[in-house]
């Protein structure tokens, strides 16, 4: 494959099978990612954006088209594509260093070393022995980016992570995401809906509309980081990401709503 | 609120872990107050038996005072091999339990794991369920005799369904999207079944060993009753044959202490196993 390209989709096609017949979620996708990238995946509801997610971390097999991690056909879920689902999923009987370490045994001085490395990346220093229950969402969130980090994941699959906590928890999520990005050069895949949070963690922002889903626009976000919401530069990018959103599926949106 | 800003400001606060101990140490730890509203009930049921009988207000062969029935416990205990028969119904409990308990939980992962088994055998275990199991005493014992063999079958019987129901029930309880990570994170079939099957379903199991233990309890008593030569209900039915009020109420006592001692235990475990359930505390 080369030139760095680590994830490579191809003409995806998704349809799923209801008693009605078939839904087409997605129609005829392409897209490319190179290593080290941090895409952020935007659209509304039903755009399959959850779905797109699921194929390329191997959940949903049931899919149309070439969905390629370097060169490799995804054809199972595993640890080289590590997920964050929107809740935290952790096992409410372990401990967050056990949680962590889910199947590896903290007992291995190596696994030890890089769970105790992780915990500070997360900035959970303290709460190694609490429960999920002792956690507030933000930080149970940060124990599960920490488990799936420990896997050394070649892709970061990341569903609308902070789509349940509040603002200051979630300005916050970002900034730590932001650091683990800029450490490990991980490379991510974003899901939101929320334009601010695209335009300010992404390199690449892909938008999707909606019914069958499919790719309305790529634009790249060449902002240095720390970034300002407030700029002037933001600010533009961010209408230029409304814009996609309006000129696209404005028309939709009526003929859908004149049916309320 | 203030856990969030502590969040943002990514300060690791001591007090919140401290915070959590605390709240776990009112699930682990019985207070001395707990256990004292505990026994006050009982203890004022005695209290005013003994005075009642004290008083002369019942007639002793009817209902004999605590103290009687303590006097009873220390002669059936010196010269009337209290332990030996308690040792026998013990160890009748305890192998009817074990297999009928066993052979519930095995059933239990067995259809669990498998949906076909359910499918195969679910059927047929619930249509036996609803049969009473002390009503096919009379069968057992005309299969096996008065023997060890159909006590402890009778036992084993009662002991089988609590546990293969709640395993069954726990395994199928197990939250799906715990399933969707243990894909992510690469888990194989066995580190599936030891590391989210088995303790997502602990709760069930142990709830089902408590209740297979009462009707293990429960099937001992028939089974002795029924016919048999040692055992407490042995004891319990001699004393009926001599009126011996207080001795029958030395039986009915051990079997409750002793049942309440076995539940005890398994609830130990519970708080020790499962504290990090999130339950309401009251």
């Amino acid at each position: 494959m080369g030139n760095g390209v680590l994830l490579d989709i191809r003409n995806l096609n998704k349809t799923f099978q209801t008693n009605k017949g078939g839904v087409e979620a997605i129609r005829s996708l392409n897209l490319r990612i190179r290593e080290g990238e941090f895409i952020t995946v935007i659209g509304p509801s039903g755009c399959g954006k959850s779905t797109l997610l699921k194929i390329v971390a191997g959940l949903d097999v049931a899919y149309e088209g070439s969905v390629e991690l370097e060169g490799n056909r995804i054809v199972a879920a595993g640890i080289d594509k590590g997920f964050i689902f929107q809740e935290p999923r952790l096992f409410p009987w372990l401990s967050v260093e056990k949680n962590i370490a889910a199947d590896l045994s903290l007992r291995d001085p190596a696994i030890r070393r890089r769970v105790d490395e992780l915990i500070e990346l997360v900035r959970l220093q303290g709460f190694e022995k609490a429960y999920p229950r002792e956690l507030s969402g933000g930080m149970a969130q940060r124990v599960a980016i920490a488990r799936a980090l420990l896997r050394s994941p070649k892709i970061l699959l990341l569903d609308e992570p902070f789509g349940a906590l509040d603002a200051f928890t979630r300005s916050h999520m970002q900034e730590v995401l932001l650091d683990i990005w800029q450490q490990n050069r991980t490379t991510m895949i974003f899901v939101t809906h929320d334009i601010d949070e695209a335009v300010y963690l992404a390199n690449r922002i892909v938008i999707l509309k909606p019914r069958p889903g499919e790719i309305s626009g790529i634009l790249a976000n060449d902002l240095p980081y720390p970034r300002k919401q407030a700029s002037a530069s933001f600010q533009e990018l961010r209408l230029a990401v409304l814009s996609e959103f309006h000129g696209k599926i404005e028309r939709q949106e009526y003929v859908d709503r004149a049916g309320i | 609120m203030s856990k969030n800003m502590e969040a943002l400001r990514g300060n690791p606060a001591p007090a919140a872990p401290a915070k959590g101990r605390l709240a776990r140490g009112r699930k682990f730890g019985w207070t001395f107050d707990d256990l004292a509203l505990g026994a006050a009930l009982p203890a004022i049921v005695l209290i005013v038996w003994q005075l009642a009988g004290g008083a002369g207000w019942i007639d002793p062969l009817f209902l004999p005072t605590p103290f009687a029935i303590l006097n009873a416990f220390k002669e059936l205990a010196l010269h009337g091999q209290l332990a030996h028969h308690f040792g026998v119904s013990a160890w009748r409990a305890a192998a009817g339990f074990l297999i009928g308990g066993g052979l519930g939980f095995a059933v239990g992962l067995t259809a669990g794991f498998y949906r076909r088994a359910e499918h195969l055998l679910d059927p047929s275990i619930q249509l036996l369920r609803m049969v009473p199991h002390l009503a096919i005493a009379p069968l057992v014992i005309l299969w096996f005799g008065f023997g060890e063999t159909s006590k402890i079958a009778i036992i084993a019987c009662g002991a089988f369904f609590p546990l293969y129901l709640n395993t069954l029930t726990g395994i199928r309880g197990v939250d799906n999207r715990l399933f969707e990570v243990t894909r992510v994170l690469g888990f194989g079939r066995r580190t599936q079944v030891f590391r989210l099957i088995l303790p997502a379903a602990m709760p069930n199991i142990l709830l089902g060993v408590r209740l297979s233990l009462a009707l293990s309890w429960l099937g001992l008593v028939v089974a002795e009753l029924l016919g048999s030569t040692s055992g407490i209900g042995f004891l319990i039915n001699v004393a009926k044959q001599n009126s011996a009020t207080g001795e029958i109420f030395v039986g009915i006592f051990i079997f409750a202490a002793v049942g309440k001692a076995v539940d005890s235990l398994v609830r130990l475990l519970e708080r020790k196993w499962l504290h990090w359930r999130d339950g309401y505390q009251g």
